[in-house]
């Protein structure tokens, strides 16, 4: 049973790269544009995943973070430093800002934990908005220029959005290498019961933390993208509401399962732009969706799905003793 | 001196309109353990049942007032608590949350989409005449909203501490299990808190809606200073959050005038995140048990 499983799944996951590989020669510089966007986006999805999917820390802080990484990339690389120098800067000084995020989270949890969170989002985004002499305020920054890559400059959609691809393939490899890791288990842990995790030796203090700085670490490189595909960034779509879909995308996707914020953020990035005719409506369709999926399966799309599968498969051979559900199976 | 009055007045109206969102808030929390990140959408919306009633069905205004209330009731509390929260209760805590940050979005779309993306004109309160205190012309429209929301305040505790009903709102609050066994109908009780909760969230519509215009992103600002009101006064006590949401209203006014009008908003944030780190009971709170 496993073996076929596997099987399927590495040829659907080879059949999905052969797509988005060869996507873009489909595609008008739009099309691929949405597509880079979907590729960043998914990237402080998968971020956000390992915050609250994981290590079950809630963090209304994601968009913030995107944010921070946006005007990393935009300062640095408009005063000609390369874009590797803004995926330091951001990357580390994410990292950091994530570090001190989770310490509310020692202290407190669930929802006073989303309200502090929530808190420092809006603060970040009134920085962005006011402080003009570094951000440029609601002018924002402009001729943010495409990256360089050894010498070459990635200036088409198609050759940025294979570099954002790339991106995503290396975040993706390494986030799945560390749920698989024992700082994954330890994650699953400390979300499953944290007293029970503290008691049998996970250092939880350290991994409450760590969960939140690699999240918010992912939402920086995500941004470090975001800025030289937009080439012009102002506070706007770095708001709380970025943040809000950002755990929505996460939420609906399936939290806590690998492939739920590829799928989350193809629903809230892509999906609007195929179903151009009902656009209009389509935030007001999506929340309802949303509702509905959350009073079906709080877990997500990939959650129903799991469910009905294991159901199914139940049906088939019932003699089998019932296992303890484990959501990250190796 | 005159300036002082005039911001303390100003300051007392709009804590007064987040002190009622925040009561409902905590009154939610306590009954049912709902989180409700709509609690600002559940503000913006009734000014719109409001205008309808006016524009639509033609009723004076202080009848439509009553016909905003009454709907609200429905919607906001019946069928909110029937359609997303009983079906989600049972998920827990956290995903019923974030099921009324997805209801805030609807909301909001839904105004948007279907009334209007522009900023309504709604009547006001009173003429736009001042009122001398102490020297200082403070508006009348301030001093209505200020005896408006403590009458309601007043009321609500006397509802609670007085009747039968008030109390045994406050016992399913503090013990569900016990108020079972004592024969008090505990989901009538949630329903109440519910409905309450609705009539609040009106009265504070009818309220801030001449002062912001009816708008569909009201509810964003309105319901994270009612967060703010709820935790800094104390998430398990009415009595918090009336204190958290007049300290909320007149810090607010103070920062705008004597610190940055760009950065008022965030004094209100940084409380917030001060309180949580060194008193997350609130300033007037209990500490709750931990359950593990």
């Amino acid at each position: 049973m496993s073996r076929s499983r596997l099987l399927f799944g590495t040829l659907a996951g080879l059949i999905i790269v052969a797509g988005l590989i060869a996507a873009p020669f489909g595609l008008k510089p739009y099309g691929i544009y949405i597509l880079t966007l979907w590729a960043v986006t998914t990237i402080a999805a998968i971020g956000l995943n390992l915050t609250l999917g994981y290590a079950g820390q809630v963090s209304l802080a994601q968009g913030a973070f995107v944010g921070i990484g946006a005007y990393a990339a935009a300062l640095l690389t408009t005063k000609g430093w390369p874009l590797g120098a803004a995926y330091l800067v951001a990357g580390v000084s994410c990292f950091g800002i994530g570090w001190l995020l989770g310490y509310p989270a020692l202290r407190v949890q669930h929802h006073y934990l989303a309200f502090v969170t929530l808190a420092f989002a809006t603060l970040a985004y009134l920085v962005f908005r006011n402080e003009e002499w570094i951000t440029g305020g609601i002018y924002g920054l402009s001729n943010i220029p495409r990256p360089n890559l050894f010498g070459y400059l990635l200036r088409t959609p198609r050759d940025f959005y294979y570099f954002c691809l790339a991106n995503l393939a290396l975040v993706s490899l390494a986030a799945w290498w560390l749920i698989r890791s024992p700082w994954g288990r330890a994650f699953v842990a400390l979300r499953e019961n944290p007293v029970r995790a503290l008691s049998l030796g996970v250092d939880t203090r350290r991994y409450t933390l760590m969960a939140f700085a690699l999240g918010a670490g992912l939402g920086g490189i995500s941004g470090v993208l975001y800025a030289p595909l937009v080439q012009y960034i102002d506070p706007t779509p770095f708001s709380l509401l970025l943040s809000l879909n950002l755990l929505l995308m996460v939420i609906v996707g399936g939290s806590g399962y690998f492939f739920g914020p590829f799928l989350g953020a193809m629903i809230a990035v892509l999906l609007p732009e195929w179903l151009q005719a009902a656009s209009k409506y389509y935030l007001f369709y999506y929340a309802a969706f949303v509702m509905v999926l959350l009073i079906v399966s709080p877990s997500g799309i990939i959650g129903f799905f799991e469910r009905r599968l294991a159901a199914a498969r139940k049906a088939a051979a019932p003699p089998v003793p019932p296992m303890a559900e484990a959501k990250v199976a190796p | 001196m005159a300036d002082f009055i005039q911001l303390l007045v100003a300051g007392l109206a709009t804590g007064g309109i987040y002190a009622l969102v925040a009561i409902g808030f905590t009154l939610l929390w306590q009954t049912s353990q709902t989180i409700n990140f709509a609690q600002g959408e559940f503000v913006m919306l009734p000014a719109f049942f409001m205008l309808t009633a006016m524009s639509v069905f033609a009723v004076p205004f202080w009848g439509a007032v009553a016909i905003g209330i009454v709907v609200s009731a429905i919607v906001l509390g019946v069928l909110f608590k029937r359609l997303l929260v009983d079906p989600m209760l049972r998920h827990g805590v956290l995903p019923l949350a974030i099921a009324t940050m997805a209801l805030a979005l609807f909301l909001k779309e839904a105004v948007k989409d279907f009334y209007s993306a522009e900023a309504q004109p709604f009547p006001p309160l009173a003429a736009a005449t001042n009122v001398s205190i102490f020297g200082a012309a403070v508006a009348l429209q301030s001093l209505i909203v200020v005896a408006i929301a403590v009458s309601a305040v007043v009321a609500l505790q006397l509802f609670l501490n007085r009747t039968q009903t008030g109390r045994r709102m406050q016992a399913t609050a503090q013990n569900p299990t016990v108020a079972r066994i004592l024969g008090i109908p505990v989901e009538r009780m949630i329903m109440l808190a519910f409905v309450t909760n609705a009539v609040l969230a009106a009265l504070a519509s009818a309220l801030v809606t001449p002062i912001y215009l009816a708008k569909f992103s009201n509810g964003e600002y309105l319901g994270i200073a009612a967060f703010i009101a709820a935790i800094v006064g104390g998430f398990n006590q009415v009595r918090g959050a009336i204190v958290g949401g007049l300290l909320l209203g007149v810090i607010d006014n103070f920062a705008a005038a004597y610190l940055s009008a760009q950065y008022r908003a965030a004094l209100p944030l940084v409380l917030l995140i001060v309180v949580i780190l060194f008193r997350p009971q609130g300033l007037l709170g209990r500490v709750e048990e931990r359950t593990v």
